[in-house]
Formats: structure tokens, C-alpha cells, sequence
């Protein structure tokens, strides 16, 4: 009467081994690869070209590999030995990157799972570690809206100019004033004639009317929902861009860069123990900006005075004197495509060569045009605080959209610079709001804590149970370690990143399943005591015991998915797990544990006793 | 073996109001100290930063404190961490504190003091506006956690069952920190973890409770209320002690095993559980009583046949 249907079992016992297979490649270890991935957002990685050109490296050098493998952004190839992966490094580093100034492929050394290929092949990979358990740094920078609001604001008075000069629109003035842009006029008919000149030109504006006085007359300008909205985007995601291509400097081999929220973002960098260097490439949030210099005489001694002039602020030169600069952006880091250290060709000093886009070269030429034997200021603006990097003289018109920038530059100097414009300037400057570096030795102790808690405590249960509800408990210990099973299986099929705390969860959640085995045991004894036979106990005991273990479970997961909807870090971390553990301990508690009591006891014809430990009934002493 | 061999259903709601009264002062007991010593916040609350070393030997924390304070941070925080060779050293943050260099210069006074050569363990920084944030979505989740429960077991049982559960456990959340204010003892993210797992797991000990009460109520129809608690209470003990044993098992293994980082997550769950058993067990089940709980909110009246004679 206490059996399964033949589809029940074989699906039990499918999913059992389904859960063995994707548990075993956590028993096998990592070893030491190489990972080759592109160092360019614009360079698409073809994953059997590189293949091929990774074997063909590696055979020339006479290195012996242990299998390549591809996957859309990355190739890695295994090594029997850290001496063969760093011999390796170097010459695939020679074969794929023959500029080493400029280089087009990012190789990294990583470790990999030493599972066989038959078990990568359906990817059967082990659990993700976390950076506390693996060691490494993690990153929350926040964005700066505001920063951005504020930059594009500047830019949108410095469009307007144009636009109104365009139209032969008089203005008596653009400036920017907190969130908006205020357009004044003389009269209310070239207010009108501003009017339709901005709204033909622009969807991104709201306009507002304001009139101070008869002969002051403005249009209050800002920016509608939608054009902020675009604008945060793009912001963020013009970040994530250039913290990849900066990321992609510190050759590190699966870096995680995401977006967090409205304005944040999290880059974790597993492996990565020189954090100075990390934050160092990651704190440079440049942006470029090209501004005009005022040298209007008198007014710089004016400012150096301490009296700055309206509309211009003081800056002091790359290792050189005040300047006066104009607020006005002529021209953003956006407009930069790309930027590469090299030489003059006429006094062969260092130099930084820049590319500007269509929109950008067309700007410049026609301020070079206008301003020729001025100076332009090209200012690095690094959290918040601009240095000049240099204020040429404009000697002519630059059309084409090629810019050289030389002068009093090392040729260092020159790298550096180029590789911060090139990285891309950022289009919001960003800060670093959290950062966690676990260093390597923590990170393996870290492992070997969770593991021993875990195993210690699961063979206490094991024991106890075993020992109180003899076959039974043996049942409900093996149906706890199906429990386990599936849950690393599950763990390792989502990727879903294990921390300190997940192991803490997966120790607790063992902890608390066993609940459902007790509960039915429970309530098996007290079938029996209650003179039931044994073959009707079992059946009574889980069918009774099925609804108190649901609603348990559930408060449970209700608990576990606040926890996972709000968490953050080390709480999510524990969240995922402690759900899942619900999950599977559901199925391992009910179904896993009723089945092997089906092949025990659900055959036999005559069941004389249950071995379930000793039953006492109130009337026996 | 059988370790619980009752007779007769044990009289606990004769005791009702006595186990409610010593539960009340624990929680008046918990609200003192939470109010007057206040939680020790660990540096994801706070902010600021933290850097764990490790030296080969036990260095001498005076040296280090004094290097640190003419470094310009006299407000440091220097001290052992597990054992003697492990150092913690905390900073708050300040305004005027360049707070994106601060764990490299501190990782760089530290190799400057002379003694034996540290090695990083780990580092934290939190910036103020990462801290409050957590906060606010820690009571967040307690809220949703609240609610939750409250409606799921309105729906199963009966908004007297919810109402009490949610009471009894929410009382045992505020002793567990209570004891974390008591002992000044670190509260960090994976303790408010612990803790919200704590509530999801003591209700589910009330839900067993609950469980069974409504079955009696369904099947014995002379007991009265209280007595039909007691039949209840006393018929899941044996199922209570040997699962809140089990999983205290297993804590007990992290508390053992689980080094520093899991101290306090265990610690907060052995009080958690510990409590749990008491309140949702003693506490939860006197207030269904005094709110009100019948055999008529779980047994449907039986429709009366209307036979028409023609």
C-alpha cells in the first residue's frame, strides 16, 4: 500500500542524479589558465579565430595546454602548472598584442574549474564564490547626477549661443542659474523669434516665460522628465563603458561590472589584491573639458587678488602659472573618439594626438576659426577639482577633427594622459562609496570555516537522528543529504554567487529541514501509538505531517524573500541560499524520504513493527 | 529511545499569565538596555572604514596607535581581533577625511611601524550615505516580513492566530537585540540576517502549534479552549525540543567552527532560538486565548437541511 507509482521514483531518482552531476565539479578543483578576452568595446572577440590563434601561440612556443575553451566574450586555455600558465601568459601576450602601447586583447591569468569537458560541455560548473571567499575587492561607486545635470546644463547655454547667433536671433544674454538656463531679451517679438528657434531645434526643452521688467524679458529653459531621464542613462551606462575599458588595463580576469540602482555601480574585481592600483585606475573619474582662456588684461592680476570675474574661474596651468578660464564648455570628453601618445612632428616633444567625432571636429573648427591667436585651455577635471593640462595658442583654423596637444609633457606624462582620454572620459564624475578587499588567505579560511560548520553540525544531526529514530532517522539523514545535494546543484547550475554567509545559510537551512523529518517521524509514533497499523502510520504520518510542513516552509520563505527583496551584500547572499534551501529541502524532507521508506517497508505484504525507535504508550507502565 | 513520555496533557495555560509576565519583563528588560546602551553598529551601519591585518607575531597595539594618531587619525580604533596576531583597526568617518585613500595609508603606517611585517586581511569602507540606506531597508524587510506573516496566517488560521504569532515573535527579535545592546556585541549585516531569519523560523514554531490546535478543535469537541491549547502544546513538544535541538546543533557548530565573521550570526540565532521555543510556544498560544480563539472559527456550521413538504 506505501508505494510510489514507477514515474514518482524515476523522477525522484532523476532529479537525485541530476543534482549528483551538477554537484561534482565542486569536488574537482581548479587549475591554473589563461584567459584571453578583448580590451576594446569595439573590438568583437570571434571565439574560433582566437582559438586558433591561441593553439597556434601556444604550439610555437612549445606549450603544452590541457584543453582550450571558448565562450562568447572569453577563450581560456588550462595548464598543468602556475610555471607552464605564466610561461604561457607571456607568449600569448607577445602573440596578441604585438603593440604592447596599445593593446587589443586583455590576457589575464585565472583558474579553472578541473572538472572534465564532458561535465563544462553541459555546463556543469562549480559555484560561484564570492570575494570573501575567493579574495579580491569589491567597489560601490556612486554617480554623480547632479555633477552631470549641472555639465549638461553648461553645455545646452554654450548651444544656445550658437543657435540664437544661427537665427539672427539678439539675446541679451544666456547664462545657467541652478537647474535651468534663463535666456533673457530685450522685447517680447525676438523672445517669440527665440522661442521658435529653440523648439525647432530641440524636443529636450521646456520653456517658461518670466518678464522682470518691460525691457527684460526671459525665457526660462529646462529640461523635461524625459530628457533627464535619457540623460541619467546614458550617464550611467557611458560609465559602465569606460570603467570596462579602464578595467580592462588592470588585466583581471572576470571582472563584474554592473549597474545598481538608479546611480550606482558595483565593480568587483576577483583576485585583484593591488587595490591601490585598482582605485587608482578606477578613482581617476577625468572628464575632459576644452574652454577658452580669458586674457583680457588686468583681469587675471584681478583674480589672483581673490576678486574672480563673473563667468570665468582660475586655474593653475600643469606645473605652470594662473589661468583665467571661461566656465563655458566649448567641447566635452563626449565628443573625444580617441586619444594616443606620441610625438610633434616638427620639435619632437611628447604629445597627445586626439580624434574628435563629426559633431565635435566641426565645433572646434569653427572656434579655431574664430579665435585664432587665443588661447584654449584643455582642463582634466578629477573629482571635482580641474587642472590644466595645457593652453595652447590657437596659430589656425584645425578642421578634420585631429588635435594635437604638446608642451611641457614627459613623455610619461603623455601616456598617462592619453590613456586616461582614451578610457574614455566619464560622463559623470563618480565616487567611491564602499569598498571590501579580502585578501587571498581569509578568503580559503573563510572556505574551510563554512565547510567544517557545516559538516560538524550535519553530522551531529545525522547521529542523533539515527540514534532516535533508528531507521527512520537513518532515512531522514540520507533524505538531509539530498537536501545538500541539490542544493549545491542548484547553487552551481544558477551561478549564483556563494559568500560566507551563503554557507552560514546552507548550515541553517540543513539545520532547520531536518524539522520536516521530525515532524513526520512525530507523527509517525504517534500513528502507532495510537494503535495504528504500520503500514497505515506511514501513510497517516506524512499526509498529516504534509500540512504543518507547508505552512511552516512558508513563514520561513516569506521571511527569506524580504530578506532577499531588500538585502544588500552579505544579506542577499544569505537570502539566496536560505530560499533555495527551503525549496529543496521540500522535496528532499517529503518525497526523498518517502520514497526510500516505500522500498523498505512499502512491499512487504505483513509489517509486524516499524523501526522508528521505541514507541511508549501511557498504558505500558 | 523516547525522551518525552507525558500522560496527560500538561496544564500550560493554568501558568498562562505567569510565563507572559516573565516574558514582559524581558522585554522591558531588552527596551532598556536597546534605549540606554544602544546597539554597538558595525561599520556597514555606521560608515567609515576597517582594515584586518594579520602579523606572523603578536605586534604591540601602542606602537601602532600612536604611528596612526600622527598619521591624523587619532580616532582610530586598534584592537585584537580573535587572537593576539590579528588586528582590527576602525575608522569613523569625518568630513573632512579624504576617504577613498584612507585604507591605503593606514595599510601604510602600519608597515611603517617597526615589529613584525602585517599582511591584509581585509578592508571595508562605507560611505555615510551607504550606511543609512541600510538601515532603512533592514526595517523594511522586518516590515515585510511582518506583513507578510500576518496576512498568510490570517488566511490559514485566523487573524487571532496571526496577530499572537506575530506579537510572540516580534517580542523575541527585540530581545535578541536586546542582548546585542546588553553585551555591546557587533551588529552587522549578517546578524540583521540572522535575525530576520530568527522571525520566519519562530513563527514557523507557532504554525506547528497552530497547526495541531486547529485539528483538536476539529476533532475533540468536549475540550474547551484552554485545555484544547494544553492537548496541543503538549502532543508537539517532543517535536519542538528535538527540532529546535537539531538546528541548535548545527549553530552550535558555527559557533564553534565558524571563526569570527559567523560569531555573532550564531550567536544571534542560538537566542533566537532559545526564545523562539519559549515564546511561540508559551507566549503566542495564551494570547489566542485571551483574544478569543473558538472551535466555531474553524468548524463550519453544518448546513441545515431545508426539506420542503409539498
Amino acid at each position: 500500500m506505501n508505494r510510489y507509482p514507477l514515474w514518482k521514483n524515476l523522477l525522484i531518482g532523476l532529479v537525485l542524479l541530476w543534482g549528483l552531476i551538477y554537484t561534482l565539479p565542486n569536488f574537482y578543483g581548479e587549475v591554473p589558465a589563461v584567459q584571453v578576452s578583448s580590451a576594446k568595446a569595439t573590438l568583437k572577440l570571434e571565439p574560433t579565430t582566437v582559438t586558433d590563434r591561441l593553439a597556434n601561440a601556444l604550439k610555437q612556443a612549445g606549450i603544452e595546454h590541457d584543453g582550450i575553451f571558448a565562450d562568447a566574450t572569453s577563450v581560456r586555455a588550462r595548464f598543468a602548472s602556475t610555471d607552464l600558465q605564466l610561461r604561457a601568459k607571456d607568449a600569448i601576450e607577445r602573440a596578441f598584442n604585438p603593440n604592447a602601447q596599445d593593446p587589443s586583447y586583455v590576457v589575464a591569468l585565472n583558474l579553472l574549474s578541473a572538472s572534465p569537458s564532458w561535465l563544462t560541455s553541459i555546463h556543469a560548473l562549480p559555484m560561484y564564490l564570492g570575494l570573501d571567499l575567493r579574495g579580491g575587492v569589491h567597489f560601490l561607486l556612486q554617480v554623480d547626477m547632479p555633477g552631470a545635470l549641472a555639465k549638461r546644463l553648461d553645455a545646452t547655454t554654450g548651444d544656445l549661443r550658437t543657435l540664437m547667433r544661427d537665427k539672427n536671433v539678439r539675446h541679451a544674454g544666456i547664462t545657467r542659474e541652478g537647474n535651468t538656463v534663463v535666456v533673457r531679451f530685450r522685447d517680447t517679438a525676438q523672445r517669440e523669434a527665440g522661442r521658435k528657434a529653440i523648439q525647432d531645434s530641440t524636443q529636450d526643452l521646456q520653456l517658461a516665460d518670466r518678464d522682470d521688467a518691460a525691457d527684460d524679458v526671459k525665457l526660462i529653459a529646462t529640461l523635461t522628465a524625459q530628457a533627464q531621464k535619457t540623460m541619467r542613462d546614458f550617464a550611467i551606462k557611458q560609465n559602465i563603458t569606460t570603467l570596462h575599458n579602464r578595467i580592462n588595463e588592470l588585466g583581471v580576469a572576470e571582472p563584474v561590472i554592473q549597474q545598481q540602482g538608479a546611480d550606482r555601480i558595483v565593480v568587483q574585481l576577483p583576485g585583484v589584491q593591488d587595490v591601490a592600483k585598482a582605485k587608482d585606475i578606477l578613482g581617476r573619474t577625468a572628464t575632459l573639458e576644452v574652454r577658452m582662456v580669458d586674457d583680457s588684461p588686468g583681469l587675471l592680476e584681478q583674480a589672483i587678488a581673490g576678486n574672480v570675474p563673473f563667468g570665468t574661474e582660475l586655474y593653475n596651468e600643469r606645473g605652470g602659472s594662473p589661468l583665467l578660464v571661461k566656465k563655458q564648455v566649448v567641447l566635452t570628453g563626449d565628443r573625444l573618439t580617441d586619444a594616443q601618445p606620441g610625438f610633434d612632428g616638427q620639435t619632437n616633444e611628447a604629445a597627445v594626438h586626439l580624434t574628435l567625432d563629426a559633431a565635435g571636429a566641426r565645433i572646434f573648427r569653427d572656434v579655431t576659426r574664430e579665435s585664432i591667436g587665443k588661447r584654449m585651455a584643455i582642463l582634466l577635471i578629477e573629482k571635482g577639482k580641474g587642472e590644466v593640462v595645457t593652453a595652447p595658442v590657437i596659430r589656425s583654423e584645425i578642421g578634420g577633427g585631429r588635435v594635437q596637444i604638446s608642451g611641457r609633457m614627459t613623455t610619461a606624462e603623455a601616456n598617462d594622459v592619453a590613456l586616461l582620454l582614451r578610457a574614455g572620459s566619464l560622463a559623470a564624475p563618480m565616487e567611491i562609496i564602499e569598498e571590501r578587499t579580502v585578501g587571498p588567505s581569509l578568503g580559503a579560511e573563510n572556505i574551510t570555516k563554512g565547510f567544517h560548520s557545516t559538516l560538524w553540525g550535519f553530522v551531529a544531526i545525522a547521529i542523533f537522528m539515527t540514534a532516535y529514530y533508528m531507521l527512520f532517522g537513518f532515512v531522514s539523514s540520507v533524505a538531509l543529504a539530498a537536501n545538500l545535494l541539490l542544493l549545491v546543484a542548484l547553487l552551481s547550475l544558477l551561478q549564483a554567487t556563494l559568500t560566507l554567509p551563503g554557507i552560514a545559510a546552507m548550515a541553517l537551512t540543513l539545520g532547520m529541514a531536518i524539522d520536516a523529518n521530525v515532524l513526520i517521524n512525530e507523527r509517525i509514533r504517534e500513528e502507532l501509538r495510537n494503535g495504528a497499523t504500520p503500514q497505515a502510520a506511514i501513510a497517516a504520518g506524512y499526509d498529516r505531517a504534509f500540512d504543518t510542513i507547508l505552512d511552516s516552509n512558508i513563514t520561513t520563505l516569506i521571511a527569506g524573500i524580504a530578506l532577499l527583496v531588500f538585502g544588500s551584500g552579505p544579506v542577499r547572499g544569505f537570502a539566496v541560499v536560505h530560499c533555495l534551501g527551503i525549496l529543496t529541502s521540500m522535496f528532499s524532507a517529503i518525497l526523498v524520504s518517502r520514497m526510500l521508506i516505500n522500498f523498505i517497508y512499502g512491499r512487504r505484504r505483513k509489517v509486524e513493527s516499524l523501526a522508528i525507535g521505541q514507541i511508549w504508550k501511557p498504558g505500558n507502565n | 529511545m523516547e525522551f518525552f513520555r507525558i500522560k496527560k496533557d500538561i496544564p500550560f495555560m493554568r501558568h498562562a499569565l505567569v510565563f507572559n509576565v516573565i516574558s514582559f519583563v524581558t522585554f522591558l528588560l531588552a527596551v532598556f538596555f536597546l534605549a540606554t546602551r544602544g546597539l554597538h553598529l558595525s561599520v556597514e551601519f555606521t560608515g567609515g572604514t576597517l582594515v584586518e591585518v594579520s602579523y606572523a607575531e603578536a605586534p604591540q597595539l601602542e606602537p601602532i596607535r600612536q604611528a596612526l594618531a600622527a598619521q591624523g587619525y587619532p580616532d582610530a580604533q586598534v584592537q585584537n581581533f580573535g587572537s593576539a596576531r590579528d588586528l582590527l583597526v576602525r575608522l569613523p568617518n569625518r568630513d573632512d577625511l579624504d576617504t577613498t585613500g584612507v585604507s591605503e595609508k593606514v595599510m601604510g603606517t602600519l608597515k611603517a611601524v617597526a615589529g613584525p611585517a602585517p599582511e591584509l586581511r581585509r578592508v571595508e569602507f562605507v560611505g555615510p550615505q551607504v550606511g543609512k540606506e541600510l538601515a532603512s531597508d533592514g526595517a523594511m524587510a522586518l516590515l515585510l516580513v511582518i506583513v507578510g506573516i500576518v496576512v498568510y496566517l490570517a488566511i490559514r488560521f485566523e487573524w487571532r492566530f496571526a496577530v499572537s504569532a506575530i506579537i510572540a515573535n516580534l517580542h523575541d527579535v527585540i530581545i535578541i537585540l536586546g542582548f546585542f545592546a546588553f553585551f555591546q556585541w557587533e551588529f552587522s549585516l549578517p546578524v540583521l540576517a540572522a535575525v530576520l531569519a530568527v522571525l520566519g523560523y519562530s513563527v514557523n514554531e507557532s504554525v506547528v502549534v497552530f497547526d495541531r490546535v486547529r485539528e483538536t478543535f476539529k476533532k475533540k469537541r468536549n475540550l474547551a479552549t484552554p485545555q484544547v491549547l494544553d492537548h496541543a502544546i503538549t502532543s508537539t513538544i517532543s517535536r519542538t525540543i528535538i527540532t529546535h535541538g537539531s538546528t541548535q546543533v548545527m549553530v552550535l557548530s558555527m559557533l564553534l567552527f565558524g571563526g569570527e565573521t559567523l560569531h555573532y550570526f550564531a550567536m544571534a540565532l542560538t537566542i533566537g532560538i532559545c526564545f523562539g521555543i519559549y515564546s511561540s510556544v508559551l507566549v503566542a498560544s495564551p494570547l489566542v486565548m485571551w483574544l478569543g480563539a473558538s472551535r466555531e472559527q474553524f468548524v463550519k456550521p453544518k448546513k441545515e437541511k431545508e426539506e420542503a413538504v409539498v
